[in-house]
């Protein structure tokens, strides 16, 4: 099977703009007589956003870990970035894992490493230079404002200083896809603010596609209807015109399917009794 | 409840399928790249230089209590001269290498079931992969090595500890002379005996890496899952430290004499 730098024009092509990044075609994954997911299909265009919903226990990090290859669907095709990953060994799934970022539900941070190697793991594991690797750790711990904290251990941290850690790490290497498991769950309304700026910024500044997963409806709506600029005026969060807002799609998960599935509006207007009795 | 024990048996096997599957998935990345040397550095200096302790004091408190016992057994015979033939040959054979192990299951086996079993159940053993890091080269290789290696190692200090304790009571206590009870250190010393001390070890200590690593990897179920794996690393290493040295037994007579 051939990687990322062997691809022909036509397939590089075919993964251009407006291209799926993220293919789901009928995966069902079950845990012994546990069937979390049930035939479930959706495809996320590059540089847009998913963000699933659904109670907690209805498969929502299952998804996300399908998509990592840290677990196989028992049928059913996913598709990443050009390459298929439901049937790959571990050593192939490691060279698409490079394009892939993914924040674990409370944040899996290595407690035995400072936050600096932490957010550098990947680098240093890569062999580039030290001096390299600091600099983007410093780098990215500036972008998400965590500059002083870069010695400390991750156990000396809070709950929201750990997520957006979590995040540094996951973005270190530029990966272009960035999955985010429940960034902001238990979090205070203004930290879960600057969580959610950080995933505005990096979708709209560095052109990654995003899949969100959150049972927060009010982070998960700011994160669809806002946009971030880069101007004269320096770097704001505004809120995005409809166009844009339409680029990020809703999924409801419930009882191993797809309960609902559309924009923040249609979201909003739903009428169905189990969308009200989340959204309220 | 036919069902249940037919469950358990299937668990049970499943079990010692991945165990198996584990040992050999390590014995591949063993003789293969990439190493972590960092990490393999960093386990052998807390299970080799962390153990030194705890296994030189059991080594000399069971030296000083089997010179003390067997002293007054082989008074019936009047051979309380050859106590430190019985001390020597008792240790390194037998009691060296099964205490030295059950020591370091408790200590080494437990720790890697609840350092391992924490990186488990708080998903950080998926984010290493995530992040393009093999677990069982990162985590399992180095402790694997380092039970393997520095088991023998431990299992001579604790050796020479017990047969200096022994000497100390032989003199002070059963009135054996210094001379007398090197000598019959030596006496009772074969070639074999050396080779089945420090083969031994070498077996249980690659017992204690693996079941420490396997119980700790899967570990589910949280802060309580991660004490059920602690606690199961230690029983389980303890009683194979105990079967495997009863098998090995005769198959090292059989080999080395
Ligand atoms: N490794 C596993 N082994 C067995 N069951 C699992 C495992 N991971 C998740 N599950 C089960 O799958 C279901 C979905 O889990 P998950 O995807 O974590 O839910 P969510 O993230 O939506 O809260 C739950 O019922 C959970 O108990
Ligand atoms: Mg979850």
């Amino acid at each position: 099977m051939a990687f990322a730098t062997a691809r022909s024009p036509e397939l590089e092509e075919a993964l251009g703009p407006g291209s799926p990044i993220v293919v789901f075609d009928r995966v069902s994954l079950a845990f012994d007589d546990n069937v979390v997911l049930r035939d479930i299909s959706f495809t996320l265009i590059k540089g847009h956003t998913k963000i699933f919903l659904g109670a907690s226990g209805s498969g929502k990090s299952t998804i996300l870990k399908l998509i990592v290859g840290l677990l196989r669907p028992d049928s059913g095709v996913i598709w990443v970035n050009g390459e298929r990953v439901d049937n790959r060994t571990e050593a192939d799934l490691m060279k698409i894992r490079t394009d892939l970022g993914m924040v674990f539900q409370e944040g899996a941070l290595f407690d035995s490493l400072t936050v600096a190697e932490n957010v550098g793991y990947k680098l240093l594991e890569e062999g580039a230079p030290d001096g390299e690797v600091w600099r983007r750790v410093d780098e990215v711990l500036g972008f998400i404002g965590l500059s002083e904290f870069i010695d400390r251990m991750p156990a000396e941290l809070s709950g929201g200083q750990r997520r957006r850690v979590a995040i540094a790490r996951a973005m270190s290497y530029k990966p272009r896809i960035l999955l985010y498991d429940e960034a902001t769950t238990g979090l205070d309304p203004i930290t879960a603010d600057t969580v959610d700026n950080e995933i505005i910024k990096l979708r709209d500044l560095e052109e990654i596609s995003s899949i969100i997963v959150t049972h927060q409806l009010r982070d998960a709506f700011r994160i669809a209807t806002h946009e971030a600029v880069h101007d004269d005026n320096g770097l704001r969060i505004v809120p995005a015109d409809a166009a844009k807002a339409r680029e990020a799609e809703f999924i409801m998960l419930k009882d191993g399917g797809i309960h609902f599935e559309g924009h923040a509006e249609e979201l909003r207007d739903s009428r169905d009794p189990y969308l009200r009795s989340f959204l309220s | 409840m036919l069902k249940q024990v037919e469950q358990w048996v299937k668990a049970a096997l499943l079990e010692v399928q991945e165990y198996v599957q584990l040992v050999g998935r390590v014995s591949g990345a063993v003789v293969t790249r990439p190493y972590y040397y960092r990490d393999i550095v960093l386990q052998f200096e807390a299970i080799g230089v962390g153990s030194l302790v705890v296994v030189s004091l059991t080594g000399f408190f069971t030296g000083a209590a089997l010179a003390l016992q067997t002293g007054q057994t082989l008074d019936r015979f009047g051979a309380r001269t050859l106590v430190g033939q019985l001390v020597s040959a008792s240790m390194i054979r037998e009691l060296g290498p099964v205490l030295t192990a059950l020591m370091l299951a408790g200590r080494v086996g437990s720790g890697m079931a609840a350092e391992l079993g924490s990186m488990a159940v708080t998903d950080q053993i998926n984010a290493l992969r995530a992040l393009g890091t093999d677990p069982l080269r990162k985590l399992v290789v180095p402790r694997v090595l380092a039970s393997t290696v520095m088991a023998p190692v431990l299992t001579v200090i604790a050796d020479t500890f017990a047969i200096t304790a022994g000497w100390i009571i032989s003199v002070t206590n059963l009135g054996v002379s210094t001379s007398t009870y090197w000598t019959q250190v030596q006496e009772g010393l074969y070639l074999g005996d050396a080779w089945q001390g420090l083969i031994k070890p070498v077996v249980l200590g690659l017992v204690i890496g693996t079941v420490g690593c396997h119980v700790g990897l899967s570990a589910r179920g949280g802060t309580q899952g991660v004490g059920r794996a602690t606690t199961n690393a230690v029983v389980v290493a303890s009683v194979l430290v105990i079967a495997v040295d009863f098998f090995l037994t005769p198959l090292l007579m059989r080999v080395l004499y």
